[in-house]
């Protein structure tokens, strides 16, 4: 297996996000805290091989989002994006 | 039914195999009755759960194969050796079987038949699958968009929908269908045999000035492939939509 067979895209978390924010988010525009391009959330690099869900710029490689589920609890850290925005 | 396909909390329901129809050797169709199934958009996907006797679960997202026309919930599924999901649902699984499914799910790369771009749908294996419950919307709907498939697989023998689609183009001629076969061709064959590349996407896209929807669905390198092949020849970066599959355990 190689590394690029492990990289998805937003869309094979979107059952994930809807569970946390109980919207559709794959339509969602993220503006990149690290370049400031924007990207549909289902466009964003996202890899699940790790203990959780990274999700990275597919301009830039910054870290977007983070999620981790456990103990019936999540950790969501979002600190790599500027700004999300969505249908209201 | 739009609204109601994207919105609210998802929640597990219990989907009966209705019918199973074997694609290709290692592809099988799912038709699954969902009852109180909201409805949903050709492209979209559902979360299909599988639970152990022991309380163990293991979790895989699939794409829906049917239209947003039919009130069925069809998954057409590829078996991976070591997959832990995908022997069951495209092997061992039954007519009158439950299945636990949550959905739909996904607005990102979906198509509805009211959109009159140029259409170009562009599958690698089973990512024909979300592009197939486009082509099938577009000939329910008697959609007006042009639409042009092209399709890579390995061998003949691998494609899946391969009569639907011939019987499908023949009918409508705003539908045409490219196959390239990767890996072997029969005797006589007279589409592509080769992966795909800058020469091929020319043939089959759209011109640049049309500036069509374009959807691609497959592996992870054949979707950048595929990509960054239309950009190169001038699309722009934004008409294009992307869902990879990589190798997630199946």
């Amino acid at each position: 297996m190689q590394q690029s067979d492990l990289k998805l895209d937003g869309n094979a978390i979107a059952g994930l996000l809807r569970e946390i924010f109980t919207m559709e988010m794959t339509n969602a525009e993220s503006t990149c805290g690290g370049c400031g391009k924007v990207h549909a959330v289902g466009r964003v690099d996202v890899y699940l091989n790790a203990p959780g869900v990274v999700v990275r710029c597919p301009a830039c490689e910054q870290v977007l989002m983070r999620i981790v589920q456990g103990r019936g609890r999540y950790w969501i850290d979002l600190s790599g994006i500027r700004c999300l925005e969505l249908k209201a | 039914m739009a609204r109601a396909a994207v919105l609210g909390r998802l929640t597990w329901q219990l989907g009966e195999v209705a019918e199973l129809i074997q694609e290709t050797p290692r592809v099988s169709s799912l038709a699954l009755e969902v009852p109180d199934w909201p409805g949903h958009l050709a492209g979209q996907h559902v979360d299909v759960r599988l639970t152990a006797e022991d309380g163990y679960q293991a979790q895989r997202s699939y794409s829906i194969a049917s239209p947003p026309d039919d009130p069925r919930v069809i998954l057409t599924v590829e078996r991976l050796p070591d997959g832990e999901v995908s022997p069951y649902l495209a092997g061992e699984v039954r007519v009158g079987d439950k299945v636990e499914v949550r959905g739909p799910i996904g607005g990102y790369f979906v198509w509805t038949a009211g959109e009159d771009r140029p259409l170009l749908l562009v599958a690698g294996g089973s990512g024909i699958v979300p592009l197939m419950a486009m082509i099938r919307h577009h000939a329910a709907a008697g959609a007006t968009a042009r639409v042009r498939l092209l399709y890579s697989s390995r061998s003949i023998e691998d494609v899946i929908y391969r009569d639907e689609l011939a019987r499908l183009a023949a009918a409508d001629e705003r539908l045409s269908v490219s196959h390239t076969l990767t890996r072997s061709h029969p005797a006589g064959w007279e589409g592509y045999a080769r992966r795909i590349d800058g020469e091929m996407m020319a043939e089959v896209a759209w011109p640049r000035k049309d500036s069509p929807a374009v959807f691609i669905c497959g592996p992870t390198v054949f979707v950048e492939t595929a990509s960054a092949l239309l950009v190169e020849s001038g699309y722009d970066a934004g008409w294009i939509k992307t869902e990879r599959f990589g190798a997630t355990g199946g």
